[in-house]
This record gives C-alpha cells, structure tokens and sequence, in this order.
C-alpha cells in the first residue's frame, strides 16, 4: 500500500494533533452538558417530578455523548499511543476514579426511576452529582499536571517510569496549579450544564440553573484568568533544541528539550493562537449575560464558544508538545515523536473522513427529534417509559 | 508460581473482562431478537407484538447499562495497567479499537436512546430503523473487538520497528481479514444470539408454567427457537472453523487444548475425556476417537497436527534465533541510520523470533546472558497449564450441542405441535438460563489462557507488557473493580428479576382486547371482528 504516502507524514501528525483536539472538545460540549447537569442535580431540583425533569433533559442522549469520551481513548490509543501508554498508567489512581465515575453514571441514569422509594432515589441522585462533578474537577487537574509536565521517563527500551512513590500519583497531582485548573473544568462544565437546562427545562428548575450558572460562568472566567497570569509568571514552559525532524520514527529519545523562560512564548511566536483565549473570555462573558437574560439557544452556543476557546488554547499554547516530562524532559511528548506509524495514521484519518460526518449527521437528527422542552407533565404522563 | 505484579495485573483484567462479558452477549442477542419482533409487530401491526417489543427491550435496556458501564473499564484499562503493551503493538491494536468508536458504538449508542424514547416521537417505520440501527451497531461493535482480538492471537499485517522500538502496521487489509478474527467474530456474535435465545425462552417457559402472559410467551418461544436454532448451528460449525484457523496459527494453544503431547502419525485422534499431566507430559485414562483430532484440525487425513513436546523444541530454536534478532538490535538503535548494513541484515533475518528472546526476560535482565538452563526452561514456558483448557474446552463444546438439542425440541414442538410445550421441558428450559453464560466465559477462558505465555502470539509475552506500578496501586483498583462490580452486579439482577415477575405493563389494556378478539376469531366465537385480522 503505498497510498498513505500522498500525506506526508508530517501533516498527518498535525492532522491527528488537531483532531486530538476535536475529540476533547467534542467530548467537553456533549457529555458535559451530561456532567453539568448531574453535577447540577441535587441544587436546581428539589421535587421528585423536579429531579426526573433535569434527568430526563439528558436522558436520551447522555449514552450517545459518552461515547465521545470512548472514542477519545481509542483514537488516543490508535494515533497516539505512547501518549496513551504514559497518560493512562501515569495518572493511574486518578483514571481509576474517573473510571468509577463513568461506571455510576450509565447505571445511575437506567435504574434510578426503576423503583419507587426516596432513599434508592436519592442515592442515585447524589451518585450523578458526584459523578458529574469528580471527573469534570480531574480533568481539568490532569491538564494543569501536563502544563507542568509530569515526573516520567523511558528506558532505552521505551519501558516508562515514573518517579515517586505510587500515593504521589494521587495526591502529587493536586498541587495548587492543577486546582485552579480543575476548578477551571468544574465551573465550565456547570456553566454548560445549566445553559442545557435553560433550554430544555422550564419553571424552577430553569431559574435555579439560571442563577447557580451565571456564578459558574464568572468563576470560570476568575480562574481562567488566574491560571493565565499564573502562567506568565510562575510556571516554566518546554522548547525542543537543535536539529529534529518533523517527518521520522516516533522515539521520543531521538529529541533534544529543555525548559523555556514561559509557554506563552508562543503567543510572540505564533500571535494568531490569541484568537484561542479571546474566544474564552467572549464565550464566557455573554454566556453569564445570556443566563441572566434568559436567552436560551444563544446563551447554549455562547457556552460551547467559551468551551472551545479554553480547551483549544491548552492545545494551541503548548504545540507542538503534548506531554512533557519534568523530571526528563527529553522523555517530553511531542507532535514529532509519539504518533503512531505513517499508515496507521492514514488509515484512521480515512476511517475518520468516512464515518465523523455520518455521526455529526445521526447525532443532530436525533436531538432534532429530540427538540423541545421536557416538562413536568412529560414526566408524569409518562412515568414507565421515561428516566 | 510467585504471585507478583504480573499475575495480579492478569487478574484485574481477566476480572474485568470475565465481568464485562457478563453482559456483552445478552445485549448483541437481545438486540437483534427485539428488532425481529418490532418487524413482526410493523408488518402485521398486532398490539401483542409491540408490547413484546417493549418488555424485551426493557430487559435489554437493563442489560445494557450495564455492558456499557463495564465496556469503559476495557477502553482505558490496556493503558493503564499494561502500558508497554500498548506502546509495543498500539499502532495495530488501537485502530480497529477507534474504528469500534466511530463505526458501531457511536450508531448503537445514539439510537439507543432514541429507541425508549422515541415511541411517540417517531413514525412506525422510523422506530423500526432505531431498533435496527441498535442491532447492527452493537454487532459492529463485536466484529472491531475481535478484529483486535484476532490480532493478538494471530499477529498478522505488522512488523518490528528498531527505530520506534515496537510493531507497527504493514497492510491494514490483512488486519482485517485475519482469518481468526472473521472465524471468532461469527463465533462470539452466534454466542450472543444463543444467550439471548436461551434467555428469551426460559424467561417465557417460566410465565407459561405459572400460566400468565401466555399469548406473549408463546410468541416470544416461536422466535426465540427459530432465531436460536440457526445460532446454534453456526455456533458450533464456527467454533469449529476457529479450531481449524488455529492449526495453522496458534499450533500450541491447539495442542494444549487436545492434551496432546507427542505429534501423532496423522490423521490423529481425539481425546474425548482423560487427565492431562503437565509433569509427566502424558494424559491418563484417555477416551480417543480414532481420526477425529485430525479431521477437524486439518480437514485432511495426511497433514500431521504437532505435539507439545516438538512445538516446545521448536520454541528453543526460535529463541535462539531471537537472541541473534537482540543483538543486532542494540546495535542497530545505538548506531541508527550509520549501522553496519551486515548488522541490520542481520536483524531482519531474525527478528520474528525477537518475541521469543523477550521470554528470557523473565530469567534475566539481558536476554544474552541467559544459560543454556534458562533457555530451555524459557521454552516449557510456551506451554500453557494445560488441564484448565483441556477440561474447558470439553465443558463448553457438550452445552454448545445442548443448544442445538434444546433450540431443536422447541422449534419442533412450536412449528409442528401447536406451540404446545410439556411442563419438564419448560422446566428445564427455565434452569437451562445460566447455561450459555458459562459457555461464553469457558470460551474466552480457552483463547485467552490459551495464549500464554504470550499477550500477542509470538510477539510480546505477558510478562514484559504490564505497567510499571506498584503492587498496592493494582491491589487497591482490583479491590475497588471487585466492590464495584459487585454491588452493581446485584442492583442489577435485583432489577431484572423485579420487572420479569412484574412482566410486560405497558399497553396492557390494548393488548388484552386485541388478544382476546384474536382468541374469539380463533374459536369462531360470533363476537369476533374483523379487526383481528392480520391485515389490521
């Protein structure tokens, strides 16, 4: 098969980097609306018939959403996998976590209306709050530990070790940094959540949601901003030195890195990553104005521009290094030197094109059915068949 | 055997996946057998069909959470414990595992919510497109994982890199029309058919021996065998297809699994029953079939089939030649593109076998340094403890003839005897339920015991492909997998036992008019209508 060779590979590195990007993003606007809402659940609905409303607002489509975050670690596992192999075992109690999290939350959603009983109800209630809202703060903790770099390196033999003891894994991911960066996720995925809320819900459900995201909204905004200055002035950055290819084998101890003075070095290099951020902040802002004058589609969009913004600004800040090692930093993970090989790239990037706007289709037909309020009288009068 | 980080990593992921398969082929049967009877129910737009609709795909919406929960585990689990592995042969192993994201589980899962919530949202017609759209994503889903599967049972379409040190891909075609992978794909997805075949009819047989839901019952039986019959066949002629791609792929698992020591002048016999003994490497008290190991292995009377005995003295030579494959593989990663062309000639002439030196690992640091002790020993490894499988293999094939027998008897006495059942027969069919769990599990217990010492046959053995973690790390995610799983284990059976007692309650009312003019019409009572018709 020589086909694959009509993309160089180097494009197809940067290709795959950016749909990296496209998944993780993909991911944040569908499920996290998913997660917001549990995370939301116990604080906008109060009643029973209340709390089935907010379920039942994601309740047909949360099982489709989620499979953003599987496909994330198959075509992280495909197209990236010595990303895959150090991420993965490297925060390894925190993925546990996130595992149980998304373990809870399809079974939560399926069996919490299936009995009658305020205790079973409830637990199942608080087991969505939770599990909304720990993987939405872990995430945001991992990408604060990445734009640090994290304590690994390779063997010769491409064997990866991590330095410390293992509980370090755990709790040495929580350093203040990383908080802010999880607090970050938190507030930008309650603020997603109760902007679906707004559209799909109604009465008291939609003021509190209204209410709790405008204070959502600014806090990401905060922290978003903090993060930033921090990074400006706390934080040092990684730069690749003396000759690399962009287009050979994928071994990353055929690179030379060192630290650089920041990472928003990269904002003089390549100015026009400022559009990242600037999104962020307009996102952000008319997200919070939006929820205070109860705009509804707009305000839904305005989140997902605020989403797109600040995740694509980790991306764009950090290009072409995706996870940098702190205690090696010529162990560092770049673009250059941690995709899979030319075909298999190929190969997904055909598998992508043919099925990626089949699924965009499918998913917008289904919401499209799906259009429209869920009401309390929805619930009721349907009380066997739905959520 | 020292129990360490490998072995406990081994039982996490056996745990895992062992759970995991709890539910996988309820929900690639089930979905199909709902679909089947919502294009019953489109077709001839009687009530009673819709409502077994319903209450079946209620059943599979149960079952389905928690596939799906436990489908997680697996996605994130080859990085987090067995990260080398997934460095080493991510390139091949991953993509299939993406294209499973994008092509099946994508379609399966956005329709499947559609379909318990689109009732009143959707025409007939679409409706009965969502439930499809479910069924062949699920079963989609099946053929990714076993592509990916295959893969590491028969390493085909890859090769070592020096440079990137690890296998990537050569011809993505012949990844995917591994013959293995084809063979186990209709084997597992006629499994699921079976499973949800079995469960339809016991759950059935039990409404129909307290004598309530008969109508639906009766139905759901009719379908149910028919569906499971046709599975059962290809059940058992499939498995026999994977028996026969594993002579010429994975000779040891083969050999291991017929407790068969010495090569046999062909054509070899079957070892129906006996008691293999790895010491001795001899099996006692075996009952043979003359000819029939070499009839089924090689569809031939003249190609031999290898014993164990010489596939382990083949095993040494090939981890001699990897020794050579390691040495020149040092030299070609230090020198890079300035090596010796002699040297990396060298390389390529032995680096198939380069797996085969990673054996030695387990005995000492650098493969070079291995004695002549340690190398033999490194190939009695390639034998996996053989009784597990022997005895496995034999359990799983005599349930898979049950089905035959069981899914035959119903479909006779449905077709020809009325649908009319004999209450021991319902009995039986009722204690019948757990039988295809334990089949599938036994099943995927004789590929993947099978395999080792290997995760990717001939390539990558088990032993080098786990993560560098902690003994205390793995402990405590196995300890809260284990908690976990079974908490939700029995939320779920509680939940599905409450709504089969409970039985089909939704529609009720229109059902029971329908089926009670449709007994009037039956009989001939003067109060039957037309309405009953089938044209309805």
């Amino acid at each position: 098969m020589i086909l694959h060779e009509l993309m160089s590979y180097e494009l197809l590195r940067v290709i795959w980097w950016g749909l990296l990007g496209v998944l993780l993003i993909g991911f944040a606007l569908t499920d996290g609306f998913d997660m917001g809402v549990g995370a939301l659940l116990p604080f906008v609905a109060k009643t029973d018939t209340q709390r089935r409303v907010a379920i039942n607002t994601v309740g047909p489509v949360w099982e489709g959403n989620q499979v953003w975050f599987i496909l994330g670690g198959g075509a992280i596992f495909a197209a990236w996998p010595p990303l895959y192999a150090v991420s993965f075992s490297g925060f390894y109690l925190a993925m546990f976590v996130i595992l149980a999290a998304f373990i809870v939350r399809p079974v939560a959603f399926k069996y919490r209306s299936k009995r009658d009983g305020a205790r079973w109800r409830s637990a199942w209630d608080w087991s969505l709050c939770i599990s909304g809202a720990v993987p939405a703060l872990l995430f945001g903790v991992a990408v604060g530990n990445v734009i640090q770099g994290v304590p690994f390196h390779f063997t010769d033999d491409l064997h990866t070790i991590y330095e410390g003891a293992w509980y370090m894994k755990f709790i040495g991911l929580l350093d203040p940094f990383s908080i802010l960066a999880g607090v970050v996720s938190l507030a930008m995925l309650l603020m997603h959540g109760a902007a679906w809320l707004t559209l799909k819900a109604e009465g008291e459900v939609q003021t509190r949601a209204r209410a709790i995201g405008s204070v959502a909204a600014l806090v990401a905004m905060g922290a978003y901003a903090l993060a930033g200055v921090w990074l400006a002035v706390g934080i040092e950055g990684f730069r690749i030195v003396g000759d690399y290819v962009t287009g050979g084998p994928s071994n990353p101890l055929h690179f030379e890195v060192e630290r650089s003075a920041s990472w928003l070095t990269a904002y003089s290099d390549r100015p026009w990553i400022m559009i990242a951020p600037l999104m962020a902040f307009l996102g952000g802002i008319l997200t919070f104005f939006g929820l205070r004058a109860g705009r509804e589609i707009s305000t839904l969009l305005f989140s997902k521009m605020a989403i797109f913004g600040m995740i694509s600004s980790v991306g764009l800040t950090m290009f072409p290094f995706i996870m940098p090692s702190s205690s090696d930093p010529r162990s560092s993970l770049t673009v250059w030197n941690s995709s899979s090989s030319h075909l298999t790239l190929f190969v997904m990037l055909v598998a992508t094109v043919i099925f990626m706007p089949l699924i965009l289709m499918y998913t917008a037909w289904v919401y499209k059915v799906l259009w429209g309020k869920v009401t309390e009288a929805d619930v009721s009068e349907n009380s066997h068949s739905v959520y | 055997m020292e129990f360490g980080i490998v072995e406990l990593s081994r039982l996490q992921f056996a745990t895992t996946v062992m759970f995991h398969f709890l539910f996988v082929p309820l929900t690639l049967g089930l979905s199909i057998l709902v679909a089947i009877m919502e294009t019953v129910y489109v077709m001839t737009n009687r009530p009673i069909w819709r409502q077994m609709t319903k209450f079946w795909g209620m059943l599979f919406g149960i079952n389905f959470a928690l596939g799906v929960a436990t489908g997680i585990t697996m996605e994130f689990q080859f990085g987090m414990n067995w990260s080398y592995y997934s460095h080493y042969v991510g390139d091949i192993f991953g993509a299939p595992l993406a294209i499973e994201g994008l092509m099946a589980f994508f379609l399966e899962a956005t329709f499947v919510g559609l379909f318990f919530f689109g009732w009143d949202k959707l025409s007939k017609v679409a409706h009965l497109v969502v439930a499809w759209l479910v069924a062949i994503g699920s079963n989609f889903s099946a053929l990714w994982i076993l592509i990916a599967n295959g893969w590491m049972q028969n390493p085909v379409g890859a090769e070592f890199n020096p440079m990137t040190m690890r296998m990537e891909m050569t011809d993505f075609f012949a990844v995917l029309f591994n013959e293995v992978a084809q063979a186990k794909f209709v084997h597992t997805v006629s499994a699921g058919y079976v499973t949800a075949s079995v469960f339809v009819l016991g759950v059935s047989a039990w409404y129909l021996l307290r004598n309530r839901h008969v109508e639906l019952a009766r139905r759901s039986i009719t379908v149910a065998a028919a569906f499971g019959l046709a599975s059962a066949f290809s059940l058992v002629l499939l498995g026999d297809e994977s028996g026969y791609s594993a002579t010429h792929s994975q000779k040891m698992k083969l050999a291991a699994i017929e407790a068969m020591w010495e090569t046999h002048e062909a054509p070899a016999p079957f070892n129906l029953i006996g008691f293999p003994d790895q010491e001795a490497r001899e099996t006692h008290y075996a009952i043979e079939i003359p000819w029939a190991m070499g009839l089924i292995g090689t569809r031939s009377l003249t190609t031999e089939i290898p014993g164990i005995n010489d596939l382990v003295a083949n095993a040494e030579k090939r981890i001699r030649s990897g020794m050579i494959a390691y040495e020149a593989l040092l030299e070609v990663r230090e020198k890079r593109e300035a090596v010796d062309p002699a040297m990396s000639a060298q390389f390529e002439a032995h680096s198939a076998d380069l797996g085969f030196a990673y054996l030695l690992k387990k005995y000492v640091d650098n493969p070079l340094d291995a004695s002549e002790a340690q190398i033999k020993a490194a190939a009695d490894d390639t034998v996996p403890t053989v009784w597990p499988l022997f005895w496995a293999f034999r359990i799983m094939v005599g349930l898979g003839f049950g089905f035959i027998a069981t899914m035959g008897y119903f479909f006779y006495r449905a077709s020809f005897k009325g649908m009319n059942f004999p209450r021991p027969a319902l009995h039986m069919a009722v204690w019948m339920i757990p039988a295809p769990w334990i089949a599938a599990e036994l099943g995927w217990f004789v590929a993947e015991f099978g395999r080792q010492p290997w995760t990717v046959d001939g390539v990558l053995p088990t032993a080098m492909s786990v993560s560098a973690l902690s003994m205390t790390e793995v402990a405590i995610t196995l300890a809260g997998f284990v908690i976990f799983y079974t908490i939700l284990f029995v939320v779920e059976m509680g939940l599905m036992l409450k709504y089969i007692r409970i039985g089909p309650y939704q529609d009720v009312e229109e059902t029971d008019a329908w089926n009670k003019r449709h007994q009037d019409r039956l009989a001939g009572r003067r109060s039957a209508d037309s309405i009953a018709t089938p044209a309805e």
